[in-house]
């Protein structure tokens, strides 16, 4: 279907946007120092768009604004997960900047901005859409990662950050434009129908690479990796937590618009250059993280060893696989929450926490929390019953029925390396000798995050369909 | 050659010369301001484009406020420009490989690839009275209109970006920090110190002290 200007598609954009316009002028006059109403505004909108968006599960699927536009099951589900994971990461947020010079508005403001920005990057149908709702990410994350202003590697990490996500969406534009050059055209249903019907020839080759590139930049996949592991160890723990998670589920949504959609008919032409990027990320984010000590920066090298993984499940080019690339994606950005919640956890007001053996006699002393980082760990190596083990399997699954036998060899091979540096943090806890106890000092409100954020790795793994059923209508898999 | 070409041509070489000049010249404000010079002849070309709208946002975008502002910053700053152009020489045969490569391809596509001018017809001239801006008006706000809107809200988050960036009030709160005291435990707030059991009271320390300056002497 085809319509235009219908408003009602966008209602939860509308109504975000209203909503971020009233939490802005409330918060101006707001004298309470902790901003308690602008948090609980901005977690009430929130879940405002969850409701609305679960309202809209199972519509049709509807094209809009001349093209521009396109309401799916794909969009809904991604966006529902992008409120949800969103809710969850402001909790953590709360209790880590009510105590540092980061508790301001703002920081709830561009939170919401940069939701906005994603779910523009989901429902996007054209290559102009994608690219503002990106920028308005970007721009937003830029900001929440310099916001720690008397911080020189916040500061620092933040220049990265921007130069980084400058000449990523520099490249995307100068494929696109190309793209544009080649087909005429910047709806991407327009590009799929000119590359049906045409071979897609030099130019539109050139502009496909550039594509990927700039799609890779923006994921941190190998060899465009380099910016990654120091914007996470540098930004404020509670921002790169945000970073880390949602966006790339935005991410997602973005390369299927972009490569499943636009480029649906040439997959012959990306599938080998992702292939590549994945097994590189595979290998050497897992070899990295092995001799990482920093907590953040193996997490850091571990975000890019999944991202590896779950390019692995866009590679075969099915819907199942994206699917299960989908069911990836939103699994490893509710963990990757939970890894850099211990980190945000075990920081206090003056103590930055950093290392992996800060962690020894939490086993001793604090064995709840103890147990709940050993699940987040285990979940990430992926090891059942934990969520993390199912989409792992999915996306091997795939593969091996596509044919990429020895591709998924070599992945499950690195997987297992990468259990080295997840067991070393539970054993760590455990059995290293602890010289004292270590000191705990979050608020309740973080407490109780932490533990629904792990146990839900846990629940979720035994009931494994719960998300992968809403991955699977996305795309049009199940009845 | 035809008026048109000549205006072309010499605009072209004004905007390659110029934008050489932007990354080779020593001095930051000359580099500045032949940026400025590159956007008044890529104006110039767009004009002869028939973009008369786009030409003239250019000039007073670009050149009336962005190229000030930036003319601003780089006065203002104190920046090392010799440090940055350190390695220059290194890179420099690598950079011109891919120049050339991409020099290479892109020409390829202007001669007899996509771009060439067989596939792409030249575009008829327009009508005297046609008006770019009701062109653009049109589309705009029924075509474009969700991407319009889109980039008003990133205009939005550039302001309070920037205002939160640079604002300098007091920061600091005196609030309680519940959770920190409830976490005082008597490890960090009590210190046991060792005192001596109690000296008689004709070797008190003062005495002692004497004591020993008088040995000294």
């Amino acid at each position: 279907m085809n319509e235009s200007m219908n408003f009602s598609l966008i209602t939860s954009e509308i109504f975000l946007l209203c909503a971020l316009c009233v939490i802005m002028i409330v918060d101006l006059f707001q004298r309470d120092k902790e901003r308690v109403l602008t948090f609980t505004l901005t977690q009430a909108s929130l879940i405002v768009l969850f409701v609305l968006g679960f309202n809209s599960l199972g519509a049709e699927r509807i094209i809009s604004f001349d093209g521009h536009w396109v309401t799916d099951e794909l969009a809904t589900v991604l966006k529902l997960s992008i409120y949800a994971i969103t809710f969850l990461a402001l909790f953590y947020a709360r209790s880590f900047i009510s105590h540092r010079n980061l508790m301001r508005g703002e920081y709830y403001l561009l939170t919401l901005f940069s939701v906005l920005g994603m779910m523009i990057m989901v429902s996007a149908n054209s290559f102009l859409v994608v690219y503002l709702g990106l920028e308005l990410l970007s721009l937003s994350l830029y900001a929440l990662v310099a916001l720690q202003r008397d911080s020189s590697v916040a500061s620092e990490s933040a220049v990265k950050y921007f130069v980084m996500g400058g000449l990523a969406s520099g490249f995307i534009l100068y494929g696109v434009s190309l793209i544009y050059g080649a087909t005429g055209s910047l709806l991407i249903a327009d590009v799929a129908k000119h590359f049906s019907e045409n071979s897609i020839g030099l130019v539109g080759q050139f502009g496909l690479v550039f594509i990927v590139i700039g799609l890779s930049f923006k994921f941190g996949a190998v060899p465009f990796h380099m910016w990654l592991p120091d914007i996470y160890h540098g930004a404020p723990s509670s921002i790169t937590a945000f970073i880390a998670s949602v966006p790339k589920i935005a991410a997602f949504g973005m390369t299927m618009r972009l490569l499943s959609e636009a480029f649906g008919q040439s997959i012959s032409q990306w599938a080998s250059m992702i292939l590549i990027v994945a097994l590189l990320s595979v290998i050497l984010g897992n070899v990295i993280a092995v001799s990482q000590n920093n907590l953040k920066r193996l997490l850091a090298y571990s975000a890019i060893a999944h991202i590896g993984y779950f390019l692995l499940g866009v590679v075969p080019g099915t819907q199942e696989s994206f699917s299960a690339a989908m069911y990836y994606i939103i699994v490893y950005a509710l963990m990757t929450l939970a890894g850099f919640g211990i980190v945000i956890f075990m920081s206090s007001e003056n103590k930055e926490y950093q290392k992996v053996t800060d962690l020894r006699g939490l086993g001793r002393y604090h064995p709840w929390y103890a147990l709940l980082f050993s699940i987040v760990m285990i979940s990430m190596a992926g090891i059942p019953p934990f969520i993390g083990f199912w989409p792992k399997l999915e996306i091997f699954r795939n593969l091996i029925i596509n044919g990429y036998v020895v591709e998924a060899i070599v992945a499950i091979a690195f997987s297992v390396v990468g259990l080295f540096y997840y067991l070393r943090v539970v054993k760590e806890m455990y059995f290293a000798e602890a010289v004292d106890a270590p000191e705990i000092s979050s608020s309740r409100s973080l407490k109780i995050a932490i533990s629904v954020n792990c146990l839900l790795l846990l629940f979720l793994g035994l009931l494994p369909d719960s998300i992968y059923q809403y991955c699977l209508t996305a795309f049009n898999l199940m009845g | 050659m035809t008026f048109q070409a000549i205006v072309f041509y010499s605009f072209a070489a004004w905007l390659i010369f110029a934008a050489i000049m932007v990354i080779s010249s020593k001095n930051s404000v000359k580099a500045a301001l032949f940026l400025v010079l590159t956007f008044a002849s890529a104006s110039a070309i767009w004009l002869l484009l028939e973009a008369e709208f786009l030409a003239i946002s250019l000039i007073v975008v670009y050149v009336g406020a962005v190229m000030v502002l930036l003319l601003f910053v780089v006065m203002m700053l104190d920046v090392d420009y010799a440090a940055l152009r350190q390695g220059f020489v290194k890179k420099l045969p690598i950079a011109l490989i891919i120049a050339i490569a991409f020099f290479v391809v892109l020409y390829s596509f202007l001669t007899h690839g996509e771009f060439s001018a067989e596939k792409f017809a030249e575009p008829a001239a327009k009508a005297a009275d046609y008006s770019n801006i009701k062109a653009l008006g049109r589309v705009i706000y029924t075509e474009y209109f969700i991407a319009f809107e889109i980039a008003a809200v990133i205009l939005l988050v550039a302001i309070i970006a920037a205002i939160s960036l640079t604002f300098r009030g007091r920061r600091n709160r005196k609030s309680q920090n519940i959770s920190k005291q409830l976490a005082a435990n008597k490890k960090n707030r009590l210190k046991i110190v060792k005192v001596d059991p109690v000296v008689s009271a004709n070797e008190t320390s003062d005495e002692l002290a004497v004591n020993q300056s008088e040995k000294q002497s």
